[in-house]
C-alpha cells in the first residue's frame, strides 16, 4: 500500500514494492527452478558423476556412452515410433471426432463426457486397465479365441516387436479425447459463413474440410500439435504401469532410462545426459514455435 | 420460412373450419428424417467410437464384481454371474504392497493429504502471480513470466535431480510437505498463465477506480479481484486436482513408500510380482483410484473443458 507509482521517485527499486514481493515465489521459481535447475542438470552431465554429483569434467564421454548402450537406442527408437503414431492418429481421430460433433447432432454432451473422460484417468490408470484387457490369457485374445479363431493372435504387451503399439492404443484412448475437443473449439471458431459460401459453390463436404476448414485451422493444429509433442517426450507412467518397460527393455522410453539411471544405477552422469537429450528433443519441438507465436520473443 | 409466405393462401381451402393455427401455414423447420444415409452415418461413427472409449470403464467395473474362479472361466466382456463386493473391501483395506497389508487406504489417505494443501497452496500463489503480472508490471516481469511458460515445456527429468538436492538441503526431501512445495512449484506455470489471462479480461476501470479511491495492492486483491474470479478459481482448482491426484513421477520421486500416494501405490499393488494375481482385486483398487478424478470430471462438465484448453501443456 506504501508504494505506489511515484515518478521521479530515486530508488527504481521500491517502486511497486508490493507487487514485486508478491511475485518472489514466480521469480524463485522461474529462475532457481526452472532456469537454475536446467543449467545444473546440463552442466553436470559433462562430468563423471556416479552416486553423488561431482563436478569432474569429462566431456561428451557421458553422451558417448548414451548413444552406444543398447538400452538407450531402444528406447529412442519407441520414442520415435510411439511419438510419429501418436501424433497421426490422435490429430486423425480428434479431427475426425470433431468434425462428427460438429454437424449440429443431438446428445453432443452425452458424447463429449464419453469421449474425454479418460482424460480424466490418470495414465497409471490407463496403463493397468489396457494390461488387463491386452492380457493375453484373459483378454481380447481369448475372448476372440473362444469366438472360433483359435489361432487369433493379439498379445501386444508380451511381443517385443509390437509392444510399443499396445502403449500407443492405451495412449490414444488417454488423449484423443483432449485433440477432439481442442479441434472442436476451433471448427466452432470458423465463420458459419463460409460453409454456406463453400455450399453455393457446390463443394463437396469432404472437399470444404480438407482445402477450406483445415487450412484455416492452422493455428489450432499447431498449439495441438505441440501440446501433443510435448507429452510424447515426456511419456513415463504409462510405460510403468502398463508393461514396466518389458518385456525385457523392449518397450523402455528415454523418461525412464532417466530415472533409473538417477535413482537406480546410481549412475548419475548418464541420467543427466540422458535428460539434456529430453530437453534437446523439446527444444527441437517448441523453439520454432516459440519463434512463430511470439514473433521471435525472447526465448528462456 | 419462405414456406409460411406461402401457405397462408392454400392453407384455408384444404381444411376451412380448423382454426387460425392452421392458418398460419405449417411453421419452423421443415422436419428432417431421422434415418437419412447421412445421420445413419455420423451417430453409427460416433457411437462405435463411444463403445470403443467405454470399454475400459466397463471392463473394470465388470471384472471387479467378479469372483476370482468366475475370472478364469469366463470372458472379460461378459456381465459378472454373482456379483461380490469383496474385491473392492479387499483393495481397499487388504492389498498388499511389500510388507504393508492394509491396502488402498493409506494411499488414498496420503493423497489427500498432499492433493488438498497442494491446491491451496499452488492456487493462492498463482492468482497472487497472475493478478501482480496482470495489473502490476514492473521491470522485468513479462521476462519471468516467460521462462516460466517455457519451463512448462522442460521435462520434468531434466529439473528432479536439482530439486531433489534443493530439498534435502532444506530438509523437507521425502516429506509430505516437499512434495506440496514441488507440485506448487510444476503447477505454477498453467496456473498463472490462466489467472493472467482472467484479470486481464476483467475490465481496467475497475482496477482504476480502485486505485484513485486509494486501495493499494493487496486490498484490490481481496476486496475486488477475489470476489471477482470465482468461475476462474473453480476451473484452477478442478485443473489442480486432478493433475495432483493423478500424478505418478513426482510421488515416487518425492516420497516414501509409507507417504506414497495412491497412484504409486496402485502401481505397487497390481505390477508386484510376488503373489497369485488377483484381477478384480486389481481393478477394484484401479476404479478406486480413479474414482476421485472422475467424480470431479462429471461433477464440473464443462468447466473441466474450460480448463483442460490451458491445462493440457501439463500433459
Amino acid at each position: 500500500m506504501a508504494a505506489h507509482t511515484q515518478p521521479g521517485r530515486p530508488n527504481q527499486l521500491f517502486r511497486n514494492l508490493n507487487s514485486k514481493i508478491a511475485s518472489i515465489p514466480m521469480m524463485l521459481t522461474a529462475v532457481v527452478i526452472f532456469l537454475g535447475g536446467t543449467i545444473w542438470t546440463v552442466v553436470y552431465s559433462f562430468t563423471n558423476s556416479k552416486l553423488l554429483p561431482r563436478l569432474s569434467f569429462v566431456g561428451l564421454e557421458q553422451y558417448e556412452r548414451l548413444w552406444d548402450t543398447p538400452r538407450w537406442l531402444v528406447s529412442i527408437q519407441n520414442l520415435a515410433t510411439y511419438g510419429c503414431l501418436s501424433l497421426i492418429f490422435s490429430l486423425t481421430i480428434g479431427f475426425l471426432l470433431a468434425a462428427l460433433m460438429d454437424q449440429k447432432i443431438r446428445f453432443e454432451n452425452t458424447f463429449r463426457t464419453i469421449f474425454l473422460y479418460p482424460f480424466a484417468l490418470s495414465f497409471i490408470v490407463t496403463g493397468l486397465v489396457w494390461q488387463w484387457i491386452l492380457n493375453p490369457e484373459f483378454g481380447v485374445q481369448s475372448v476372440v479365441r473362444s469366438l472360433g479363431w483359435t489361432t487369433f493372435t493379439f498379445d501386444p504387451l508380451y511381443n517385443s516387436d509390437i509392444v510399443i503399439y499396445g502403449i500407443l492404443i492405451a495412449a490414444l484412448w488417454q488423449g484423443t479425447g483432449l485433440v477432439m475437443c481442442l479441434m472442436l473449439a476451433g471448427l466452432r471458431g470458423i465463420d458459419e459463413d463460409i460453409w454456406k459460401a463453400a455450399r453455393v459453390d457446390g463443394i463437396p463436404m469432404w472437399k470444404t474440410y480438407l482445402f477450406i476448414i483445415i487450412p484455416m485451422m492452422r493455428p489450432v493444429f499447431v498449439t495441438t500439435l505441440v501440446i501433443i509433442a510435448s507429452g510424447i517426450v515426456r511419456i513415463y507412467d504409462l510405460v510403468v504401469a502398463q508393461t514396466s518397460g518389458g518385456p525385457g527393455i523392449a518397450s523402455d522410453v528415454p523418461a525412464k532410462y532417466v530415472y533409473d539411471y538417477m535413482f537406480f544405477a546410481q549412475n548419475l552422469g548418464q541420467g543427466f545426459a540422458a535428460s539434456t537429450m529430453m530437453l534437446l528433443a523439446v527444444a527441437i519441438i517448441i523453439v520454432p514455435w516459440a519463434y512463430l507465436e511470439f514473433g521471435g520473443r525472447k526465448r528462456g | 420460412m419462405d414456406k409460411s409466405l406461402t401457405m397462408p393462401i392454400s392453407g384455408p381451402a384444404i381444411s376451412g373450419s380448423n382454426g387460425s393455427r392452421l392458418q398460419a401455414g405449417p411453421q419452423g423447420k421443415r422436419p428432417r428424417k431421422v434415418l437419412s444415409p447421412r445421420n445413419i452415418i455420423v451417430y453409427g461413427a460416433l457411437g462405435l467410437a463411444a463403445i470403443y472409449y467405454l470399454i475400459p470403464l466397463y471392463v473394470m467395473v465388470v471384472t471387479s464384481l467378479k469372483g476370482m474362479p468366475e475370472i478364469r472361466l469366463g470372458n472379460i466382456f461378459s456381465p459378472p454371474m454373482e456379483i461380490t463386493f469383496e474385491p473392492w473391501v479387499k483393495a481397499w483395506a487388504q492389498a498388499c504392497t511389500g510388507l504393508n497389508c492394509d491396502g488402498l487406504s493409506r494411499g488414498f489417505w496420503n493423497s489427500v493429504r498432499i492433493t488438498v494443501p497442494s491446491v491451496m497452496v499452488s492456487i493462492a500463489i498463482a492468482s497472487v502471480n497472475g493478478y501482480a503480472l496482470a495489473n502490476w508490471r514492473f521491470k522485468g516481469s513479462e521476462i519471468f513470466f516467460t521462462i516460466l511458460i517455457v519451463g512448462a515445456f522442460i521435462p520434468y527429468q531434466v529439473m528432479i535431480y536439482p530439486i531433489v538436492i534443493v530439498l534435502r538441503e532444506m530438509g523437507l526431501y521425502g516429506t509430505l510437505y516437499g512434495l506440496i512445495l514441488v507440485h506448487s512449484i510444476f503447477g505454477m506455470p498453467i496456473q498463472t498463465l490462466l489467472f493472467r489471462n482472467y484479470f486481464v479480461s476483467l475490465p481496467e476501470e475497475l482496477f482504476k477506480a480502485a486505485r484513485i479511491d486509494g486501495a493499494g495492492f493487496w486490498q484490490i486483491y481481496f476486496r475486488i479481484m477475489l470476489p471477482m474470479s470465482l468461475p476462474i478459481f473453480v476451473v484452477s482448482m478442478i485443473l489442480q486436482t486432478t493433475g495432483i491426484w493423478n500424478d505418478f513421477l513426482f510421488g515416487v520421486v518425492f516420497t516414501r513408500p509409507d507417504t506414497y500416494p495412491m497412484t504409486v501405490q496402485l502401481n505397487n499393488i497390481v505390477n508386484s510380482v510376488q503373489g497369485v494375481k488377483e484381477y478384480n482385486v486389481n481393478m477394484a483398487a484401479t476404479l478406486l483410484t480413479g474414482a476421485v478424478p472422475l467424480i470431479v470430471y462429471f461433477v464440473s462438465g464443462r468447466l473441466f473443458v474450460r480448463g483442460i484448453a490451458a491445462g493440457a501443456v501439463k500433459g
